[in-house]
């Protein structure tokens, strides 16, 4: 039935039970608590939200294509650029890598049976879902034009759309995101297998570690003020509307402590996912892995005291506003040290240029110019003329989009041979990086001149000089969702059709390359005993593909 | 494969899961997760209390009055009724360690349940009730005898009784789901589940209740004692 995991340079005798055929029917999945198949069902979940939330980004696009609005009325533009905020952040790039990915690799890397609460992490997948139903509904029935901020009085006083059914929608979805990190803390703490010590650890769990920090202290604090809003809303009482007495500036202070942190939680899983993708394609062991270890953490932790360089011009005391900006300055330091450690990584390493290593380039790219831009913004003096333009928002989409939707499809397609046990043709996948990389760009370039020059972000017209800049962004937007549904089209493929890709097609260092592929429902035949460092590449076979 | 058959073939106490590699891990593992969730716990209360405290700072006369609205005899008694069932429940835990019968468990965890529903019986039903009755719930009707009186405050009296009553809400409806805990953990000493070796389950909860404790510890003198109650202060 199964082989010694020191057997892997000749093809074992696989077994053909894995957990995508162990048992079948619908209900097995809805009632399943294994830590994969609750990752692919997320996976699922999210590819939806994910084009739902496309689909209003490329109607806003399209509407920018002329000065004074292609395709929709001003208020219908408001409800566009908020569904997309509100759907992309809460409801894929926060969930995005860690329920998918995290679910599915943390018991693998680390030598689990599964998750510690296994029916906890299926409670957190009906949660999500939950959420995600609300915030349809939301949508379905006229959509907010709130902004994803929600900042009162846009939210309390002067919003007549479905702002409550979204708030709950957010809250609940929250409380997903808050029993994912619990699970995933126990997991890493308390179910890793003998001999796997903490500096022995995938630096991909290191940064889930970090991730989950942030999703434990930070999630419950944007829950209570979401519902706070809600009661407001609900019951016309005065908690943050200044006509009754309330404090419109508490609002943005509660929201940005978790909302900046949010960012890290979007950030970091995908820096996991790289250091992971550049050592298995530099077939070199990782460069200062303690540093990239630490240097999460520390992000975490910085993360929470930073949250006031959103409000630098809001009305904050200068004095704070200082005191943040020097701090938004320092939690630009661990970050650097990753892309440092990653580009030493590469200096006379193997390198190979399959697609997985494609989009973990393309990330260190955009997320070294996402982040420093962000350094423009951090800066008091500069911060003054570029908030609220269109240079925030290239700003932050160089880091969502560039960087952790990059880590996040450069991280599918690298362990999705693991999760289905076949290989997608590997050149339409690089043409698809290509174009993914060239759309990008295309789109969100053009976004820092217009912005640096003054155009303000959320309206639905501009002053005609602007056009030629946002006419390349909308072609750029056409561009990047070519770029999406590539992959759409050959992983679909790949899932019938793809060749057998065995247990370690990448010929790539790590537990989960040592079970078949897919995976049994125990994770392992053996319970395994780890007895070398992570990426010890040194020693490592060579790559099948 | 032979250290999987081994594990199979192992005999499980009652109550393990099949993810752990003994009782020992799934314990720790368990407990750990309570902790964990409590620091959420303590964030998600946290964001409300600093809503709370800072708006106290900046208008610190209405909440003065609002303070003085509240009928503090009823949460002195709750406290005091919270801090007995926080005993009895440590109670029923120390019965479960020392091997004590399945009736002694159930006695001490059924004796923190009334003093549970007690609290709540006297937060809803007379305390509340007299609030409904002062005309100091937020709304249309809040306070109307002694808008004149309070002046340019009044706004921030308001403000601060719809605090008193999230923030008291909030706590309440933990109470409630701590209820619907302790029944669950009643079914499952009826039908024998703990013993001095596992009783996990029983001490995770106790820490869930104690947190709902310590969060009325710092909601009482926040919420009633302020400004001054005594004679002469």
């Amino acid at each position: 039935m199964s082989t010694a995991t020191a057997d892997i340079h000749h093809d074992p005798v696989e077994s053909n039970v894995n957990y995508l055929n162990s048992s079948y029917g619908i209900r097995s999945w809805l009632l399943t608590v294994d830590h994969k198949r609750i990752g692919l069902m997320y996976l699922a979940v999210l590819t939806f939200m994910f084009t739902i939330g496309g689909v209003a980004a490329t109607l806003m696009r399209l509407n920018l294509v002329e000065p004074q609005g292609a395709l929709v009325e001003p208020e219908t533009y408001n409800k566009l650029f908020s569904t997309h905020g509100i759907i992309m952040v809460f409801f894929f790039l926060v969930p995005s890598i860690p329920a998918t990915l995290g679910n599915f690799l943390i018991p693998l890397m680390i030598g689990a049976r599964d998750v510690a609460f296994p029916k906890l992490n299926l409670l957190s997948w009906y949660l999500f879902v939950t959420g995600c139903g609300f915030a349809m509904f939301a949508i379905l029935s006229g959509g907010v034009d709130t902004g994803w901020t929600f900042y009162p009085p846009y939210s309390s006083l002067y919003s007549h759309t479905p702002v409550v059914i979204m708030a709950l929608g957010i809250f609940i979805a929250g409380f997903s995101s808050i029993l994912t990190g619990v699970n995933f803390v126990v997991t890493i703490h308390k179910m890793r297998a003998p001999g796997m010590t903490w500096f022995r650890l995938p630096l991909f769990i290191w940064a889930m570690y970090a991730t989950s920090l942030i999703f434990i202290l930070g999630t419950p604090v944007i829950a209570i003020t979401i519902f706070l809003l809600a009661l407001e809303r609900l019951f016309h009482v005065g908690i943050f509307d200044p006509a009754i007495g309330g404090d419109p500036l508490l609002f943005q202070h509660l929201f940005w402590f978790y909302s900046h942190p949010a960012v890290y939680i979007m950030i970091l899983p995908s820096m996991g996912v790289v250091s992971e993708l550049i050592t298995a394609f530099s077939r070199k062991k990782i460069f200062g892995y303690s540093f990239i270890a630490f240097s999460s953490l520390a992000i975490a932790v910085i993360s929470f005291v930073v949250w006031g360089h959103h409000m630098f011009v809001t009305g904050q005391s200068v004095y704070a506003g200082l005191v943040f900006s020097v701090l938004s300055f320092i939690v630009a330091i661990p970050s650097a040290i990753k892309v440092f450690n990653w580009t030493a990584t590469l200096y006379k390493g193997s390198i190979s240029y399959q697609a997985p290593m494609l989009y973990a380039l393309g990330f260190i790219g955009l997320f070294t110019i996402g982040g420093l831009t962000g350094l423009f913004l951090a800066s008091l003096a500069t911060d003054v003329h570029l908030n609220g333009t269109y240079f925030v928002v290239a700003h932050f989409h160089y880091i969502m989009v560039g960087g952790a939707l990059m880590g996040y499809l450069g991280g599918i397609h690298f362990w999705w041979p693991k999760i289905t046990g076949r290989m997608y043709p590997d050149m339409w996948a690089r043409i698809a990086a290509a174009i993914v990389f060239i759309g990008f760009n295309l789109t969100f370039f053009p976004q820092f001149v217009v912005g640096y020059w003054g155009m303000p972000r959320r309206y639905a017209v501009y002053p005609a000089e602007f056009q030629f800049l946002n006419i390349l962004s909308s072609a750029g937007a056409s561009v990047l969702a070519v770029g999406y549904v590539i992959p759409l089209i050959y992983l679909t493929w790949s899932m019938r059709y793809g060749p057998p890709a065995g247990r370690n097609p990448w010929g790539a260092k790590g537990l989960e390359w040592t079970t078949q592929s897919p995976p049994p429902t125990e994770n392992f035949d053996v319970p395994p005993l780890v007895t070398e460092d992570a990426y010890n590449y040194a020693y490592a076979e060579a790559p099948h593909v | 494969m032979s250290e999987l058959a081994a594990h199979d073939a192992h005999a499980h106490p009652p109550g393990f899961a099949h993810q752990f590699e003994d009782t020992v891990q799934q314990k720790e593992a368990g407990t750990l997760g309570m902790w964990a969730f409590l620091v959420t716990e303590i964030l998600f209360f946290g964001g409300m209390f600093t809503a709370y405290i800072v708006y106290r700072s900046l208008h610190l006369p209405g909440f003065v009055i609002g303070s003085h609205l509240l009928e503090v005899q009823f949460g002195a008694i709750n406290t005091a009724v919270l801090i007995c069932s926080s005993l009895t429940m440590a109670l029923a835990i120390r019965s479960a360690q020392t091997g004590k019968s399945r009736g002694t468990i159930i006695w001490w965890l059924i004796l923190t349940m009334i003093l549970g529903a007690a609290f709540l019986a006297v937060k809803f039903t007379f305390e509340w009730h007299a609030d409904y009755v002062n005309h100091i719930v937020p709304g249309a009707y809040f306070g109307f005898e002694n808008h004149a009186a309070w002046g340019a405050n009044a706004p921030y009296v308001q403000m601060f009784m719809c605090f008193y009553f999230f923030m008291t809400g909030l706590h309440a409806l933990h109470m409630v789901v701590g209820l619907g805990i302790l029944t669950v953990l009643v079914i499952m000493t009826s039908r024998n589940k703990f013993s001095p070796e596992y009783y996990t389950p029983l001490e995770i909860s106790g820490l869930y209740w104690h947190f709902v404790d310590i969060v009325w510890i710092f909601l009482f003198p926040l919420l009633y004692l302020i400004g001054g109650r005594y004679p002469g202060s």
